[in-house]
Order: C-alpha cells, then structure tokens, then sequence
C-alpha cells in the first residue's frame, strides 16, 4: 500500500510485528502452560514457559472439586435457551423490518445504540425488583429472559440484514407462479436465510455464555451459577496450587466463542447468495 | 450510524410507495410484536424506572416505602469523596484504556494491511481475546500478574532485573497501570479489526496518485489515509469510550476494585452501593450521573471532530 518500503523500513516493521505478538500471543501461551501444569512445578519458585510434566489432572480436578463441570452444564443450558428463543422472536419481526418500511423499526434500531449508552447498574436494579414480583429471580428462566433481550436488538439488526439480501424477485418470481405467501416463506425465504439464522443463534449462544454481570446479581443459589460466575468465585480460594484447575477450566470456557470465531469467519465470507439474481 | 446508512435502501427496497391497507400494517405490528413486548417490558421500562430511581431513597429489601426525594442523592454524591475518587479512577482508566487502544489497534492495523510475514497468525492471535469471555480475560492476566507463579515477575527474574518484580495487581502504585493494560488488550481485537476494515476501504489510486507527487509515507499516512478513515475512527474510539466506562467484568475478576480501593470503578462502586449496602436509590442516582457524564464528553468529543472535517 506505501509502495515499496526501505530495507530500514521493512525491519521496523517487523519489530513492531514481533513485538505484537508477544503482547498478544504470550499470556494465551501462559494460560495453555499453567493448565498442563501439575501441581509441583506451579508452586515451583521459578515456573517456567512449557510444563516439563504435562498432565491433563488439572481439567479432571476442574470438573470433579469445583463444580465446574456442574456450571458448564447450567451456562450450556442457559444459553441453549436463549439462543433458540431470541430467533424464534426476531424471525418474525426482522422479516417485517427488512421487507417493510415502518417508522416502528427506525424507533427499534434506533434503540440499539441508545441503549449502548447506560450503565447495567440502571438497568439491573428494576429488572431484579420485576423479576422477584414475578417470581423468576434466582431462576435460570429469569436469567434466559433477561439474555434474550439482551440480545434482541444486535439479533434483529443482524437478521434483518440478511433477510435483505436475498432478492425481493426470489420472493415474487415463486409467488408468480402460484405460491402462497406461507409457501414462499417455507420454500424460499428460510432456506436461504440459514446461514442468518445459525449466525444469529450463535450471537446470542455466545453472548449468554459469555455473560457475567446479571449471571452474578440475579442467580444466588451456588447449584445455579453460570460458568464466568463459579470461575470468578473459584478465584476467590486460590492458592498457588489451584491455579491449574483455573485455568483448565478457563480454557474451557473459552471453547464455544474459539469455535464461534471460526465458523463465522467461514459463513460470513461464503457469499452464498452471490449468482441468485443476474444483472 | 448503521441505521443511518441503511435508510436509503430500506427505500429503495421498498419501491414505488404504495398506499398499505390497514390489515397490511395490522400484519406488520403483529410480525413485531414478539420482540417490541418484551424490549419495552425488559429493557425500556426498567431502564425509565432505573432513572427514577435515582431520584428516590429507594432501598433493599421487600415491602420497604419508596418515596421521591428528588435531588438529595445528587447533594449526598457532591459531598461523597469516595465517589469523586471512584470517579476520577474511571475517567483515567476509560480515557487511557481508549487512547491506548486506538494508537496500538491502528498501528496493528496498518502492519496487517501490509504484505509481511506472519501476517496469518497476527489476524488470528489478534482476533481472539475478542472471543474471549471478559472473566476468563481477567483470570489469564491475573495468572500473568501472579506474584509467585506469574509471567511477568519470572521474565523479569530471568532478564535479570529482579529489582523490577512487584505485586503488580496489590500494590497501589501499579494496580491501575496494570490493569489498563488488560483493558486496552482485551478491546484491541475489535478496534483492530475495523480500523483494518476502514484501512482496506481507502482507494489505492489516492495512495499512488501522491506516491509520484513525492509525498513521503509519514505525509500520505496524515494527508491521504487517515482522513479516510475518519469517520471510522470517531465511531469506534466512541464507542470503545462508552464501553470502557461502562465495563466492570473484567476489573471485578482482576482487583474487585483494590487495593484499598485503586481500581474502584465507578461501575464497580456503583454495584457495591446496590448489592452489598443495598442502597438502590443511591446507585440509580450514580448510574444517572454517568450518563450524563459520557453524553457530555461524547458531544465535545463529536463536535471538535466535526469542526475539524470542516
């Protein structure tokens, strides 16, 4: 883009690349190393960058003493939940939003960004106080309830932008001849809206799993916290020892959005609609 | 700004205007209906109650009386200096998180936009702290920080400059720096990503163009790309702005807001208020404060960049 660089210059690049991806790459390095760790070389006076006994005890102990495994079920639940639910209720209102022009979806995106503007801890204060009138406090349904809102309006906004791509002439072409409108919903629209629709799931999957403030103020019962939540408690007992089990079970955490990011990277790049309509 | 810029399509989508029937718009609103309840119910109206709040000595506990007292929590807040500490800790902590974020992510993305090696795995190495949630940030940071078992103290034990090891996340001189530090790395990625995507969008002709004008590269950096991307780098460094203000995940995992209250987050101060002294009035009336405060800085943020466009 700057044409060709000086040989001075290219190196200077490259030190500053370098010294990218050592703030980058090493704590990732650092966390991977004290998962493997076993418990001798972690109180070790002078640890070091690769475990020289890898072991996988610390994942085992993870799950068996801190309840993780337990956690990890409760977040898969959770967010397994919300996911499905916040499609089911954007389907509808995206398809609306993209296909008709209604002053009720200025007003709704609009809501997006303004929302962006305010602290939780407005927010979370009535929503407790709403969710304990209705008896949903301290339960994974409040929890899911409030994920799903959450993730509403990006969901929206996300699935209205796919449902406008896929050109209007499919829809009329299929009505033309003789579809109903249910049909070319059936036919049309929701197969090529798939990749929307898995992209959409996955947001809110990830954005619930990811999740720490409400899972923290709205669920007390121990049996019932979400992952982030009994890893953030599980900080609270460390000792020197402990920290492998912590990290293990942080490396886990990280699994579904790591998997997230590389199914993304594929579907929003395939174009799968590209060559539908000519001209 | 999204919104914005999709309005002309939503036109031209639509086609000529035609006048809708009535049972049309009735299907429409019942299309929406599914997702406005439970945004109005859930997030509209709690948010309208959550600013009232603050005007209220509203406190924990069931069946307590909530009356209006308008603006004595404001008064309480003026005359409270752990507020005001607690204050002065988030503007350093977002301004410095933002400022820091944007020059790294724009120096990154400038390298990524080049053709060099290990171009690869700097896009993905600088993609996931972004794909990880804000605890388990905090918790690999806290395994770097570790006094005893941690990265940084071995490295500097290594190197030779023992002098240099410390409790970086106790003591009271670098817990703020420390944790900067996470902040500005684990919002890097996002920043990163669009400023490259802003970077890709700037026509190479212009580039050429004043490459045989004679310009160097520090003049067609200033003169050709970054009014390019200007309107990128307002909308994300504003945003990472609000976002910086109002994170508290990752500082709650590093610090809980120690030592002695170093890294006191008003987010942080904010959340002890309500639910651990249960001061709910209190709290709402905090939140309303920071509102206020963000709008503020946002607007004479927007407005300077605006002056210098024109």
């Amino acid at each position: 883009m700057f044409g060709k660089p000086s040989r001075t210059g290219r190196t200077l690049q490259y030190v500053a690349l370098t010294g990218y991806l050592i703030f980058l790459g090493f704590p990732l390095v650092w966390l991977l190393s004290t998962a493997f760790k076993p418990p001798r070389e972690l109180v070790k006076l002078h640890p070091t960058l690769i475990p020289s006994n890898p072991t996988v005890q610390n994942f085992v102990q993870a799950f068996t003493e801190q309840q993780l495994g337990r956690a990890a079920l409760n977040s898969l639940q959770v967010s397994l939940a919300s996911a499905v639910l916040t499609v089911l209720v954007a389907l509808p209102a995206s398809y609306a939003l993209a296909r008709f022009r209604t002053k009720l979806g200025t007003v709704a995106l609009g809501w997006v960004l303004l929302s962006q503007l305010f602290p939780f801890v407005l927010l979370i204060i009535p929503i407790f106080l709403i969710l304990r009138q209705v008896g949903l406090a301290n339960t994974h349904a409040g929890l899911v309830l409030i994920y799903v809102v959450w993730a509403l309006p990006f969901a929206l906004w996300m699935l209205q932008g796919f449902v406008r791509n896929i050109p209007r002439e499919l829809e009329e072409a299929a009505s033309v001849d003789g579809a109903s409108r249910l049909q070319v919903l059936r036919r049309v629209v929701f197969p090529l809206l798939a990749p929307g629709i898995v992209a959409t799931a996955l947001f809110s999957f990830i954005s619930a799993w990811n999740e720490f403030f409400f899972a923290l103020v709205l669920v007390k019962t121990p049996e019932l916290a979400t992952l982030p939540v009994a890893l953030a408690r599980f900080v609270g007992i460390e000792g020197t020892a402990r920290l492998g089990p912590l990290a293990a079970g942080s490396l886990l955490a990280t699994l579904p959005s790591l998997i997230f990011f590389a199914v993304m990277q594929r579907r929003l790049s395939s174009g799968s609609l590209a060559g539908a309509v000519k001209g | 700004m999204t919104t914005v810029a999709d309005r002309p399509d939503v036109a031209r989508a639509d086609g000529p205007r035609r006048a809708r029937s009535r049972s049309d718009r009735l299907g429409i609103y019942l299309l929406l209906l599914p997702s406005l309840l439970p945004i109005v119910v859930l997030s509209v109206f709690p948010l309208v109650r959550g600013i009232y709040l603050g005007f209220t000595d509203a406190r924990a506990g069931r069946n307590v009386e909530i009356s209006f007292t308008g603006l004595a929590n404001y008064r309480e807040l003026l005359g409270d200096e752990l507020f005001w500490n607690s204050f002065k800790i988030g503007l350093l902590w977002a301004v410095g998180v933002t400022v820091l974020q944007f020059v790294l992510a724009l120096g990154l993305a400038l390298l990524l936009n080049q053709q060099l090696r290990f171009r690869g795995l700097a896009r993905v190495l600088a993609v996931v702290p972004w794909a990880m949630p804000p605890v388990v940030v905090g918790i690999l940071w806290k395994l770097v920080y570790h006094p005893d078992a941690g990265l940084l103290n071995e490295f500097f034990h290594r190197v030779g400059a023992d002098g240099l090891r410390t409790n970086w996340l106790g003591d009271f001189s670098t817990a703020l720096p420390a944790v900067i530090l996470v902040g500005v790395w684990a919002g890097m990625p996002q920043t990163t990503v669009v400023l490259l995507a802003g970077l890709q969008g700037v026509p190479r002709e212009l580039h050429e163009a004043a490459a045989v004008d004679g310009a160097s590269t520090w003049h067609r950096f200033r003169n050709v790309t970054l009014p390019a991307i200007a309107p990128v780098v307002v909308a994300i460094t504003s945003l990472d702005f609000i976002w910086n203000f109002n994170s508290f995940g990752l500082v709650y995992v590093l610090t809980a807001g120690g030592p002695g209250g170093k890294t006191m987050l008003p987010m942080l101060f904010a959340y002890e208020e309500a639910f651990r002294y249960g001061n709910y009035g209190y709290a709402a009336a905090l939140g309303n404060v920071m509102v206020v405060i963000i709008v503020a800085l946002l607007a004479v943020y927007l407005r300077r960049r605006l002056r210098e466009a024109n």
